[in-house]
């Protein structure tokens, strides 16, 4: 038998996710360990390391600003270079944006609202760790919980993760349309996620963790955290 | 020495709460109000530093911390 994925799910002051992805990632066989932002680095062997999604530092300068420079970030951009997996989802993908491991930024929501329910994403690359488990195409349901989403970057940035395959996620509709409608935050072409040039970083805005469960509304985040806990 | 560093949002990047602020300005009935961006200001306190090594100081912060230069502008000021 082969040795578990092992995740260390990192915990700043005002994350709030870190529970939910723990249990997505030890449901699926993975070895999970919360790790302290003040940390110098990452336990001995970790091969996924996790930003979960939450209020880190209550918002305050901007979203995931300060956690980008918390200690334990220097370990993950280490990691990251090395090759290692980097899950950020909500909060998280803020912090990797903010901590340069992704390009772009992410916004306040064009509609100024807070928005807190299910929306439908297509998976557009099935050929990475995260997301072999997905059809080519997928259309997922997905949780959205954030006010600040509405992802934006340079159009060379933009062209370059279109041309590249780099966008991982795109909000759509039930038959997989990214229509204006859509779109619940103003993203630039819907983008919901992206992955850094070498594919072993992903950030997304919309919750898989909170879709394992058919008790809780579904189970389209399942299959992730299943092709991640395969290795 | 007090400084104040004043943080933008980049012309191109859509600010929909200063759109908030001036529909809420036109709709208070002041007249010639034509658009409003909303940003920052921190005000900023040196100690035993001045002049250039003040501005080499402040823009490490602003390009470290204060501003996110893909979307943000930022501006130093002091005496």
């Amino acid at each position: 038998m082969t040795k578990p994925l092992k995740a260390a799910v990192l915990l700043f002051p005002g994350s709030n996710r870190e529970g939910d992805v723990a249990r997505a990632l030890r449901r699926a066989g993975a070895e999970v360990e919360v790790v302290w932002h003040d940390s110098e680095r990452l336990p001995v062997g970790t091969d996924l390391a996790v930003l979960p999604g939450g209020f880190s530092y209550g918002d305050y300068l901007r979203c995931g600003a300060i956690a980008a420079r918390a200690r334990v970030m220097a370990a993950v951009s280490e990691h990251a270079a090395r090759g290692g997996l980097v899950l950020g989802v909500c909060n998280g993908f803020q912090i990797l944006c903010e901590a340069g491991l992704l390009p772009g930024a992410l916004m306040r929501n064009s509609g100024l609202k807070f928005v807190c329910r299910m929306q439908t994403l297509r998976v557009e690359n099935n050929q990475t760790r995260f997301t072999r488990g997905y059809e080519a195409g997928a259309v997922v349901t997905y949780a959205l919980a954030h006010g600040e989403g509405n992802y934006v970057a340079a159009p060379q940035e933009i062209e370059a993760l279109e041309r590249e395959g780099r966008v991982a996620f795109r909000y759509c509709d039930a038959e997989g349309r990214p229509s204006a409608a859509a779109n619940p935050n103003g993203s630039l072409n819907n983008i919901a996620g992206i992955y850094n040039s070498g594919f072993n970083v992903l950030g997304l805005m919309p919750h898989p963790e909170n879709l394992i469960d058919a008790l809780t509304g579904g189970v389209d985040g399942r299959p992730m955290f299943e092709a991640l806990a395969a290795a | 020495m007090k400084t104040r560093v004043v943080v933008t949002l980049k012309p191109s990047v859509l600010d929909p709460q200063g759109k908030a602020i001036e529909g809420a300005l036109k709709s208070l009935g002041l007249e010639g109000v034509a658009s409003v961006r909303q940003g920052k200001v921190f005000d900023i306190e040196l100690a035993g530093v001045e002049g250039e090594a003040a501005d080499r100081l402040l823009r490490e912060a602003c390009e470290k911390l204060l501003a996110n230069t893909i979307v943000e502008n930022y501006a130093i000021q002091h005496d």
